[in-house]
């Protein structure tokens, strides 16, 4: 496994909440990564950012892992919990927040902080 | 054909029993889109399983870059 692979892998497993999108929160460069994000502020998660536009490599590798195809795409523990589509579903339904509940505890401070691969 | 045909063909092949399939070109320019799937295939599945078994059949297109964005709605048959 490369070492970009690996770094990707402990995101996500180490992270509560990460969310691999196109841009930062501060500059959102696709429609579809600004839904994601709103949604996870919205349901108060403390989000971990990833910005997969840097290199190629990045979504590469990272869809190599989730076998997903597409950006954004979020996590939760380690757990995928999909993309745009699936995280605004599960948000307008309340799932999200009970799957946040249930993982991090309803205690939960939301935040955002942004990480940086090397 | 058209990607949004193309599309299209390749959900009603994946998805024979559907009782709703769409593909909307979702600005025009035929590289956004919005797919709507009504199937039995999806019943008891989670979201992202429903959604990989879309992505599955949309492999190809997904694959050479024709389609830029894609945005899923799936549920199981009404």
């Amino acid at each position: 496994m490369s070492e970009l692979s690996e770094q990707i892998k402990e995101i996500i497993e180490n992270e509560p909440v990460s969310l691999f999108m196109k841009g930062t929160p501060q500059l959102v460069m696709c429609g579809n990564s600004d839904r994601a994000l709103r949604a996870l502020r919205a349901a108060g998660a403390p989000v971990t950012t990833v910005d997969v536009l840097p290199d190629p490599q990045i979504r590469q590798e990272l869809t190599a892992l989730s076998g997903w195809p597409t950006i954004p795409q979020i996590f939760i523990k380690g757990e995928l919990v999909g993309g745009a589509d699936i995280v605004e579903e599960l948000y307008a339904s309340g799932e999200l927040q009970s799957k946040l509940d249930e993982a991090l505890g309803s205690d939960r401070e939301p935040a955002e902080r942004t990480a940086v691969l090397a | 054909m058209a990607v949004t045909e193309t599309l299209e063909s390749l959900l009603r092949d994946s998805f024979p029993d559907a009782s709703e399939l769409a593909v909307e070109d979702r600005t025009g320019g035929g590289d956004h889109f919005q797919v709507t799937i009504a199937s039995g295939r999806f019943e008891g599945l989670s979201l992202v399983e429903q959604h990989r078994l879309v992505y599955e059949a949309l492999a190809a297109p997904l694959g050479d870059g024709s389609i830029h964005e894609l945005r899923i709605k799936t549920r199981g048959q009404a």
